[in-house]
């Protein structure tokens, strides 16, 4: 392998390998700058941010760190979130499990039904759902509730956690199973003994995508959590950048507490993360 | 479907029912927790939705509860009333067009430039590991994130690409406020979004393609394009087809990246089905009715996809 790599490599003539080259930094530069000018300009005091200057670090504070951190509601928003995202990735996981594994496993009466419910209820844009369910909490007096949040994102958490975790069961051999069954386990037993211990992988990539779902999710939120001690982030970052003032200081230091850690997670993950979701494309 | 195979089966001899429920009561129980779940918190707002679009409910005669005074619903069945306004209004033609050419120009340029990342990244050299984590970072951010972030980089004052253009001697761009480049922006920050995860699907699959096979035809002197267009293509149908149809509900569906950038505006020019029917239902009078019936147009043209999409799976060989 590392032979037939260093022969490609050495049969790349140096005009190419230097366009290589540029090529994928004039793309890491795109794909990183915005990023990189979030950092700086949150580190910015609010002055300099509002003569739009070019420079890269100017009077570096950590003015508007402090502030959000301590004169805005942005750590309830932050646990808001946490709480939120935890509820809506472990009810998906819990619900959905055994159904994976049943249309990875079973074909039986009904199974081209589930897997259309599974596909269609996925797609299903928000557009769809949040008028009734507003006015089904609304009736259930859930508005402005963590709750009535949980159950709207578990609408689509739970058929795709199905899915992804489908894709996962099939590529756990049969082979256990049928050895699971030879010594006398139920197929339940083979499930929760077997295969489930083997999935773990699985289910925390479906429980990590729920969580990511749920804390970046806005429309719902926006409109159910009425009252700022319920924000999640995603609403409470627009309260920076209303419409009569623009704290871009306040924006930039929030937005950097937000995405640094979900970064960081998520790049640890992001090869599973893939997978997940072609599984079905490349086992095929 | 169920129905007829359940139906067919208990005509069958007595003994053969009972083998049939024991065969497949497992199944049935491991599936009825995402059944029930669907049912309930889909279904039921479902059948209600299509009820309420049937009908004239705005904020206005909602029924609802002030302190101890419980106010009745007072709103009426229209039947198909809302359905004839939307497919009659020039607005729905407006948005529908605007969605369509928002949804292929993303899934294009995300698949376009993913698949030229991933294929300079399918190569041995040095720095290989770094551009990756590098060119996936866009992906790793939260989404809202990032339209807060494009919405202060873009900020026709305080935005870097204006002082920049400016910087170069070039007059500033009011990005978000004029309807074409509000188009060009929410476009370029839905591609920036986009392209890192159809460039690792895609690096997984042109991973997945046997080298043998270029390495044959380089032997039997096929051009760089010769093999490109048939082995490279060929072999990345299986994970194209896929993310293909992926990209385009997701984008279809790109709710954050309109509604943070540009709320639709302006003058609604960046506003697509998704954000139009949920600023009716959430915005101004909040018309719940004319939302729902909005809310089944979109489902009606969503189900088409499904169909694509299950056509697409049957062809790779997922029976069902």
């Amino acid at each position: 392998m590392s032979r037939v790599a260093s022969r490609t490599r050495d049969s790349r003539s140096p005009a190419r390998s230097v366009a290589l080259h540029l090529t994928l930094i004039a793309a890491s530069i795109v794909s990183v700058f915005p990023v990189a000018w979030l950092v700086l300009t949150s580190l910015k005091p609010r002055q300099v941010i509002e003569t739009a200057s070019v420079g890269i670090f100017e009077q570096p504070t950590l003015a508007n760190y402090t502030q959000v951190l301590g004169q805005t509601k942005f750590l309830t928003w932050a646990a808001n979130s946490v709480i939120v995202s935890l509820a809506t990735a472990v009810l998906g996981v819990l619900l959905s499990a055994t159904t994976g594994y049943a249309v990875s496993r079973f074909r039986f009466p009904g199974f081209r039904s589930v897997m259309w419910m599974l596909l269609i209820t996925q797609m299903f844009p928000v557009a769809i759902l949040i008028v009734p369910i507003y006015n089904l909490m609304a009736g259930l007096g859930l508005i402005n509730q963590f709750p009535g949040l949980v159950v709207a994102y578990l609408t689509s958490t739970v058929p795709f956690c199905a899915w992804m975790m489908k894709g996962y069961f099939d590529t756990v051999p049969v082979t256990i199973d049928e050895a699971g069954r030879v010594d006398g386990l139920t197929p339940f037993g083979t499930f929760w003994r077997l295969i489930l211990p083997l999935a773990k992988p699985g289910l925390a990539v479906a429980a990590f995508y729920s969580f990511l779902t749920a804390w970046a999710e806005v429309a719902y939120a926006t409109a159910f959590m009425t009252g700022d001690e319920r924000y999640t982030l995603a609403v409470g970052l627009s309260q920076f950048v209303g419409q009569h003032k623009a704290e871009w200081g306040l924006l930039t230091a929030a937005s950097v507490l937000i995405a640094i850690p979900a970064a960081a997670v998520f790049l640890l993950v992001q090869r599973h993360l893939v997978t997940g979701l072609t599984a079905g494309a490349t086992k095929a | 479907m169920t129905t007829d195979v359940v139906g067919r089966r208990r005509a069958a001899p007595h003994s053969g029912a009972r083998r049939f429920l024991s065969r497949h009561w497992y199944a049935w129980a491991m599936t009825a927790p995402v059944v029930v779940v669907t049912l309930v918190l889909v279904g039921y707002p479902l059948l209600r939705g299509v009820y309420l679009s049937l009908t004239d409910a705005t904020e206005a005669n909602m029924g609802r509860t002030i302190g101890m005074n419980v106010i009745p619903s007072t709103y009426e069945f229209v039947g198909l009333a809302n359905y004839a306004d939307i497919l009659t209004s020039s607005t729905f033609v407006s948005r529908l067009t605007w969605t369509v050419v928002w949804t292929i120009v993303c899934v294009a340029l995300h698949v376009g430039i993913g698949l030229g990342m991933a294929m300079l990244l399918n190569r041995p050299m040095r720095l290989r590991s770094l551009y990756r984590v590098l060119l996936v970072l866009p992906w790793a951010v939260p989404a809202f994130v990032s339209a807060f972030i494009w919405r202060y980089l873009l900020n026709g004052e305080f935005g870097v690409v204006n002082a920049m253009l400016r910087a170069a001697g070039f007059g500033g761009i009011s990005w978000l406020d004029d309807p074409l480049w509000a188009k060009v922006s929410v476009i370029a920050c839905n591609v920036w979004l986009g392209v890192p995860f159809m460039m690792l699907a895609l690096l997984g699959g042109l991973q997945a393609i046997p080298r043998e096979l270029h390495e044959a035809a380089e032997v039997d002197g096929a051009t760089p394009w010769q093999r490109f267009r048939h082995i490279t293509l060929p072999g990345l149908r299986p994970v194209s087809s896929t993310v293909v149809l992926l990209g385009t509900i997701w984008t279809f569906n790109q709710f954050p990246v309109i509604f943070l950038l540009t709320k639709g505006g302006p003058g609604g020019a960046t506003e697509i089905l998704v954000t139009y029917a949920y600023r009716q239902a959430f915005e101004g009078i909040r018309d719940y009715s004319g939302s729902a019936a909005w809310g089944m147009v979109i489902l009606a043209l969503l189900v088409v996809l499904a169909g694509v999409y299950r056509r697409a799976l049957k062809r790779q060989g997922e029976a069902w």
